[in-house]
C-alpha cells in the first residue's frame, strides 16, 4: 500500500488534495474578486462604470478636486489618529492595572471592560446619540471650530476602541517575566524607569498592534459615526454611504482605492515592525 | 500579582482614564437608554411632543416590541444570522484546514490574504459587492455574454446572506485556523490506522477536537451579523429588513425613541444570550482550548 503512495498524497497530505486546492482557488477569488474590480474601474474612462472603456487617472483628479469628500477623508483621519492616541494611551493602562494588581470585583470589572465588543455596534450607536443629545453635548459641540467638532466623534470611537486595545496589550503582557522587573530594581532603578524602560520595550509590539487595531476599527466605523455625528460633520464613511444610496460612481472608486491603499500600507508596516520583535525574543 | 493596596497611587493612575472613559461614555449612555424603553414620549397640550419625554411610564414599549410584526422581523434577524454563520462554517472550515496542511511557507501569505479583507472598510467591501451584484453589474454582464439574464440579484434576502458571508468570514477563519493548528495530527493518523476512513475521522476526531474554535468562530460570525445595520439596509433594501434596520429608523426617520431603545435591549439581551450559550458550551466541550 505504502510503495503505491507518491510523495505528498500520504492520508495527511490534504495540503495537496485537488479538490481542496480548486475550493482554495474558488473561495480566494470570491474574496477578492470584488475589491479587486473596484481599483480596477476607478482607472475606467467609463462615466457609469460598467463597460471598460479606457485606463484613466480622471477619477482620482475629480475626486481630489470633490471638496466634500476630501474634506470627509480629512475628518475621518485626524479622528482616527486622534481616536488611536487617546485608546492605545488610556487602553494599555487598563491592561497594566489588570495585569498588575488584585482588586475585589475583578471579574465584574474585567466583563464590563469587554462589554464595548460584544455588544451590537448599532446599540451602542444609538445610546451614544441618545446621551449627547440628554447631556447637551451634541448641540454644544456642532457649533465649535472645526476639529472641535469632531470631538463626539472621537469620544464614542475611543469609548469601542480601547476595551480592544486592552485586550491585545494584555495578551502580550502575560508573557512577561516579572524577575526583569525585580531584576531592574535590584540594580537601582526606580519604579518610573523600570516601566519605561523595562516594561514599555516590552509591550511595545502589543501597543503597535493595539494602536493598529484602533487605527482601522476607527477608519472603519459606520455606524456608531452615523448615529453621533451632528448633521454638519461627516466622515468618509458617512460620506460614502449617502452617495452609495444614490448609485455607483467612478469617483467613490477613486477614492475608496486611496483608503483601501492606506490601510493595506499600514496594516504590512504594523506587521513588519512587529515581526523582527517577536524573533527577537523568541 | 500584586494586592491593589500595596501600591494605591499607581493602581489609582492606572484604573481612573479607562474606568472613566467607560463609565461616562458606555455604562451611563447604555443607562440612558434603558430609561428611555420605559418612557413614552410626553403628551403636552393633547399632542405628542417631538422632543419631550415622559420618563419611566411602563412597559408598553416591551410589549409593542413582542408584537407579531417586530418578532417576525426578529426571527428573520436570527434565522438570516443563523444561516450566514453556516454557510461562513461551511467556508471557513476548508480554508482554515487547508491552511494549516499548506506547506510552511505558503501558510503566513495564505493567512494573510484571509484576513487582508477585514482590514478594510466595511463599507467599500459592500459598496464594491453592490457593483458586482447590481443588475447592471459585473455578474449579470459576465452572465449577458452567456445570453442569461439580466437577473435582479440585489434587495433580497439572498443578497443579505452573501454579504454578512462575504464581510465576515474572516472571523470564522482565524479561530478555526488557531484550533486545527495546535491539534495533534498524530490523532488523525491513529484513527486512519485503526481502519477509519477520511470521512469518519473527519467527523469522529477532527470535528470534536476542534469544537472549542468551530463555537468561538460561531459566535464571533452569529453576533455581528444579528445587529448588523450597513449589510441589510445597502443590500437587502425595503425587502430584506433585519432588527438594526427598526431600530436605526425608530431614531432617525420614525422618530420614536422610546421604542427604539426597546428594541436595542432586546438585541442585546439576544446577544447576550448567545455569549452565554457559547460559556455553557465551551465548559462542556473537551476540545483543544483557543
Amino acid at each position: 500500500m505504502a510503495a503505491l503512495l507518491k510523495p505528498g498524497s500520504g492520508p495527511l497530505d490534504y495540503g495537496n488534495r485537488l479538490w481542496l486546492k480548486c475550493l482554495f482557488v474558488l473561495i480566494y477569488l470570491m474574496l477578492y474578486i470584488p475589491i479587486i474590480t473596484l481599483i480596477a474601474f476607478s482607472f475606467n474612462t467609463d462615466k457609469r462604470g460598467i463597460v471598460w472603456r479606457g485606463f484613466t487617472f480622471d477619477n482620482y483628479v475629480k475626486a481630489w478636486n470633490n471638496s466634500a469628500l476630501i474634506e470627509a477623508l480629512t475628518n475621518s483621519i485626524v479622528i482616527a489618529i486622534i481616536a488611536t492616541i487617546i485608546s492605545t494611551v488610556i487602553g494599555a493602562m487598563v491592561a497594566l492595572m489588570l495585569w498588575r494588581f488584585r482588586f475585589p470585583f475583578k471579574g465584574t470589572y474585567e466583563a464590563f471592560m469587554g462589554l464595548p465588543i460584544v455588544i451590537p455596534e448599532i446599540c451602542m450607536g444609538v445610546a451614544l446619540l441618545l446621551f449627547f443629545n440628554e447631556s447637551g453635548m451634541m448641540e454644544f459641540v456642532v457649533n465649535t471650530p472645526w476639529p472641535l467638532n469632531l470631538s463626539n466623534i472621537i469620544i464614542a470611537h475611543v469609548a469601542f476602541c480601547f476595551p480592544f486595545v486592552t485586550v491585545v496589550v494584555r495578551s502580550r503582557l502575560v508573557g512577561f517575566n516579572r524577575q526583569l522587573e525585580e531584576a531592574s530594581k535590584d540594580l537601582g532603578a526606580s519604579e518610573w524607569q523600570t516601566f519605561w524602560k523595562v516594561i514599555v520595550p516590552f509591550m511595545m509590539p502589543g501597543l503597535v498592534a493595539g494602536a493598529l487595531l484602533a487605527f482601522t476599527l476607527s477608519l472603519d466605523d459606520f455606524v456608531i459615526t452615523f448615529f453621533t455625528s451632528g448633521p454638519e460633520t461627516v466622515t468618509f464613511p458617512v460620506k460614502v454611504y449617502s452617495l452609495v444610496r444614490r448609485g455607483v460612481s467612478p469617483e467613490i472608486n477613486a477614492a475608496s482605492t486611496v483608503l483601501i491603499v492606506i490601510t493595506v500600507v499600514a496594516t504590512v508596516i504594523a506587521m513588519k515592525l512587529q515581526a523582527p520583535a517577536k524573533a527577537g525574543k523568541g | 500579582m500584586d494586592n491593589w493596596k500595596d501600591n494605591r497611587n499607581v493602581f489609582w493612575t492606572l484604573a481612573t482614564p479607562g474606568t472613566f472613559w467607560l463609565f461616562v461614555f458606555f455604562i451611563l449612555p447604555l443607562g440612558f437608554l434603558f430609561v428611555m424603553s420605559f418612557s413614552d414620549k410626553a403628551i403636552i397640550d393633547g399632542q405628542i411632543s417631538i422632543t419631550e419625554y415622559d420618563y419611566l411610564t411602563g412597559v408598553t414599549n416591551y410589549f409593542r416590541s413582542v408584537e407579531p410584526l417586530y418578532l417576525q422581523i426578529m426571527w428573520k434577524s436570527i434565522w438570516v444570522s443563523a444561516l450566514a454563520t453556516a454557510l461562513c462554517l461551511l467556508t471557513a472550515y476548508p480554508i482554515a484546514f487547508g491552511i494549516c496542511f499548506a506547506p510552511d511557507r505558503w501558510k503566513p501569505l495564505l493567512l494573510l490574504l484571509v484576513v487582508l479583507p477585514f482590514w478594510i472598510n466595511l463599507l467599500i467591501r459592500t459598496y464594491a459587492l453592490i457593483a458586482v451584484f447590481r443588475t447592471q453589474g459585473y455578474l449579470n454582464l459576465t452572465l449577458g455574454v452567456a445570453g442569461l439574464g439580466p437577473y435582479e440579484m440585489l434587495y433580497n434576502n439572498f443578497a443579505v446572506i452573501f454579504g454578512l458571508v462575504y464581510v465576515y468570514m474572516p472571523f470564522m477563519v482565524l479561530p478555526l485556523y488557531a484550533t486545527i493548528e495546535r491539534l495533534d495530527k498524530s490523532f488523525l493518523e491513529a484513527s486512519l490506522d485503526l481502519g477509519a476512513t477520511q470521512f469518519t475521522t473527519f467527523l469522529k476526531v477532527t470535528v470534536p477536537l476542534t469544537m472549542p474554535g468551530i463555537i468561538t468562530g460561531i459566535i464571533l460570525v452569529f453576533i455581528p451579523c444579528l445587529g448588523s445595520f450597513l449589510t441589510p439596509d445597502l443590500l437587502g433594501g425595503a425587502n430584506a429588513i433585519m432588527i438594526g434596520n427598526v431600530i436605526e429608523r425608530q431614531f432617525k426617520a420614525a422618530n420614536d425613541w422610546p421604542f427604539g431603545a426597546a428594541l436595542s435591549f432586546m438585541l442585546m439581551y439576544a446577544t447576550l444570550a448567545a455569549l452565554m450559550l457559547r460559556a455553557f458550551l465551551a465548559s462542556r466541550s473537551k476540545g483543544v482550548d483557543v
